[in-house]
């Protein structure tokens, strides 16, 4: 009886954390994050030259540019990565990444943009 | 001499005996045998960037309430690339000198089955029907959408094309082409997959765009008007 509650809530505890992307996965590593999900559209060198841009109407931020980047708090840059490009007035080419991302994840990708333009807001 | 030889070759290839795995019959069986080494056919989907990356087709363990199994049955003899970078795109792709491309070497044909065997093997992927609970059955309602309505929704106002071909050679590469998806799978899937992909598949690299119901009906609309015009 009591190993059945067990297995229940077990299974419970399975089917809420499949059902919430994010909350209960453990983080990943920002470099291999930036791989899986940035890749796509900002390149293997974050130069802002990935697969998908041959037909994209806005160039995706080049993240090594140090000019372009340290115009941006670490505040904007983790609102364009959660809620997309328009949340900060950009390009709904940037999608939002809520639904894959936890916060924890994407306060470590700022970290690594921030590595990667080697700078900071304001210089 | 060459042609003696090839004619060798087919004498012997037709003497043998057909490996039990190729006798057709038992799609369950065939579908072990020759397809579980890069499909999982069991679940659960990657929940870790390194399984993510390390899977080497799309999960099949709920084909039951993904595919047509119309178009199952023809691609399985016949089959052809969907997604212009394969499973991961990250390991299909090279520095350029203009912008990264797809390093055409690494991705291989699919293997290919006979009449038969595509038959079976599509009547045991139609009973896989796992995350049942995703789908609403007949909440597709079929309406219409001018092509050039839904190309504005689907490039302009949501920025889908930057990751999706919508006619061969034009738009995105990291995911499936579009314009052959609503011959390939279920409405119904569609819907379900565009309103939550994660729920399908938990570390995918599509984002949840959080659509609204109207544009998620609006979709299906214009992937089956695109299909209509790709027809063969
Ligand atoms: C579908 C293509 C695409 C993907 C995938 C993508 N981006 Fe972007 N991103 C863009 C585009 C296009 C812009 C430029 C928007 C503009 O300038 O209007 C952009 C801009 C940005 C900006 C800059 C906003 C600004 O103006 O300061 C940040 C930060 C950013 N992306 C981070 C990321 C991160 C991190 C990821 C991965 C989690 C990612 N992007 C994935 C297309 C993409
Ligand atoms: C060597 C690895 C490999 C084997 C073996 C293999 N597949 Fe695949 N399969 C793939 C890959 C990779 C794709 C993705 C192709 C694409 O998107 O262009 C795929 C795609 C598919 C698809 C389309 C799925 C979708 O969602 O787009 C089906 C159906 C399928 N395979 C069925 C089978 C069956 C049935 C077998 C066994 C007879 C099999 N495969 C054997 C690698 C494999
Ligand atoms: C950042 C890239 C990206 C963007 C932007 C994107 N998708 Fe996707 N999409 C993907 C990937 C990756 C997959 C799943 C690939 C797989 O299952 O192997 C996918 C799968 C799909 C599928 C299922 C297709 C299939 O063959 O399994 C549909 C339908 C779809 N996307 C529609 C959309 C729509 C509508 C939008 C815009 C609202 C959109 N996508 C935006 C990357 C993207």
């Amino acid at each position: 009886m009591n190993r059945q509650l067990l297995w229940a809530g077990m299974m419970v505890l399975a089917a809420w954390a499949s059902a919430t992307p994010g909350l209960v996965q453990a983080a990943e590593r920002a470099e291999d994050l930036y791989k899986t999900y940035c890749w796509q559209c900002h390149g293997m060198q974050g130069d802002g030259n990935g697969i998908n841009v041959r037909d994209m109407p806005v160039q995706p931020r080049d993240h090594t540019d140090p000019r372009e980047m340290a115009a941006r708090s670490d505040e904007e840059l983790f609102t364009a990565i959660k809620k997309g490009g328009q949340a900060i007035n950009k390009s709904v080419l940037m999608p939002p990444w809520d639904g894959v991302l936890s916060d924890e994840e994407i306060h470590a990708l700022v970290r690594y943009l921030r590595r990667l333009c080697q700078c900071r807001h304001g210089g | 001499m060459k042609s003696l030889f090839s004619l060798a070759c087919i004498a012997l290839f037709l003497a043998a005996p057909p490996s039990p795995a190729l006798a057709g019959g038992d799609g369950m069986a065939l579908l072990k045998s020759e397809c579980s080494a890069c499909h999982n056919l069991t679940g659960p989907a990657p929940t870790t960037l390194a399984e993510l990356w390390a899977r080497k087709g799309p999960d099949l363990f709920y084909a039951g309430n993904k595919y047509r199994p119309e178009w199952l049955e023809q691609w399985l003899q016949n089959p052809r690339r969907i997604r212009p970078a394969g499973m991961f795109y990250g390991n299909h792709i090279k520095p350029g000198p203009e912008h990264d491309l797809i390093d055409k070497s690494t991705l291989k044909p699919h293997p290919r089955l006979g009449p038969a065997d595509a038959r079976a093997v599509t009547a045991a992927l139609m009973t896989l029907k796992a995350k049942s609970e995703l789908i609403r059955p007949g909440e597709y309602k079929p309406g219409r959408i001018s092509i050039a309505m839904g190309d504005l929704m689907f490039d302009k106002f949501r920025g889908c094309l930057a990751c999706h071909e919508i006619e061969p050679g034009y738009g995105g590469l990291s995911g499936p082409e579009v314009y052959t998806v609503a011959r390939r799978l279920q409405a119904d899937y569609l819907i379900s997959y565009m309103r939550n992909p994660q729920a399908w598949d938990p570390r995918i690299f599509m984002p949840n765009k959080h659509l609204k119901e109207r544009d998620l009906q609006k979709f299906v609309h214009y992937f089956r008007a695109l299909s209509e015009e790709d027809a063969p």
